[in-house]
């Protein structure tokens, strides 16, 4: 999913630079008040797995992949305002460090992966964190949820860019379709992999999950217990 | 299982997963290279700016082996984006701390 150079005009990469840097800054403002001694590793822990996830290219059929966006994921672990942190220095270490994303394209990529990825993930696992059972079990099935929606939504927010600031003169209906119909492929892998780590995490410190953390006031002895063992 | 404990284990994970896992990765396009390439817009796609860059494309250059080259330099970016987003939430925690967290909202009121 990452926009290399080119695929992009520079008035639109420069209006995604643009609200990319002011999503970064209220990031920057809103992750300050959810910093504590829980979430402070957390978030550190979450750009290093979501840069090591991306590695992983998975096979999606007909000679093409896909690779964990880890928006979503990252918001139900750390809250969204890390999350977009955690995913931006990803993508900056990417497009810097390993030629993977456009330099030009690093706004457009924060956009798409660091703000639509990780809010479009995070208010769909509230949504279904709203109307599943409450109690832990529902966490890594409503972060699967989440994650699912993620991928296409980002696709069709590229869609979208494409369609003010693309290169090329294409139908939008087709480029629409493809993309919806192989990140919606990709979304399955997104959602897999999300629960996993969200239903591990959850099940030896539930207290370390942002998107978890209400339940725990109403078994906050249970904690205890584990925490000491 | 103490914060400790688990900081230590998903570290190590992650290290598996950028450093020897990524040996099996899909070398096919993926899903937005694919749909530029079906659809006809993939040649728009400009050579990156740093494509020869020592660890452009996530091959540690100088390395022969495939696989050691870019299980290096997946280890190498989980140790700079580790570094990176660490220094990032300890300097946004220390300047967190500078205002009164007894008192809240009060940050606003200093920014004017």
């Amino acid at each position: 999913m990452h926009v290399p150079d080119g695929f992009l005009d520079v008035p639109t990469s420069i209006a995604t630079a643009v609200v990319a840097t002011a999503g970064v800054a209220a990031a920057l403002r809103g992750a300050r008040r959810d910093l504590d001694e829980r979430t402070t590793p957390i978030a550190g822990l979450v750009a290093v797995f979501v840069f090591a996830g991306q590695m992983i290219n998975f096979p999606v059929g007909a000679g093409t992949s896909g690779h964990l966006l880890g928006g979503a994921l990252a918001a139900v672990l750390a809250g969204p305002w890390l999350a977009t942190l955690a995913l931006s220095v990803v993508l900056i270490v990417q497009a810097f460090l390993f030629a993977d994303g456009g330099i030009t394209a690093l706004g457009s990529n924060v956009l798409l992966m660091g703000l639509v990825g990780v809010w479009v993930g995070w208010f769909a696992f509230r949504a279904a964190r709203a109307v599943l059972p409450r109690k832990a079990s529902s966490v890594p099935l409503a972060a699967a949820f989440g994650a699912f929606v993620s991928v296409p939504a980002a696709a069709a927010a590229f869609v979208g860019l494409f369609a003010i600031g693309g290169q090329a003169d294409i139908p939008i209906g087709s480029v629409l379709t493809a993309m919806l119909s192989w990140h919606a492929i990709i979304g399955i892998g997104e959602a897999l992999i999300t629960s996993l780590v969200v239903g591990s995490v959850v099940a030896v410190r539930p207290d370390l999950v942002a998107g978890a953390r209400d339940l725990l006031a109403e078994r906050t002895l249970e904690i205890r217990q584990q925490v000491r063992a | 299982m103490s914060t400790r404990r688990f900081a230590l284990i998903a570290f190590v994970v992650s290290l598996l997963i950028a450093g020897v896992l990524s040996w099996y990765a899909s070398s096919s396009p993926d899903g937005l290279e694919h749909v530029a390439e079906t659809t006809g817009f993939g040649q728009t796609a400009q050579e990156h700016a740093t494509a020869g860059g020592p660890l452009a494309d996530y091959e540690a250059k100088g390395v022969d082996s495939g696989r050691l080259s870019t299980g290096l330099a997946g280890v190498i970016g989980v140790a700079v984006t580790g570094l990176l987003m660490g220094g990032l939430v300890l300097v946004l925690r220390r300047r967190g701390r500078s205002t009164p967290t007894d008192l809240p909202e009060v940050e606003p009121a200093e920014r004017g």
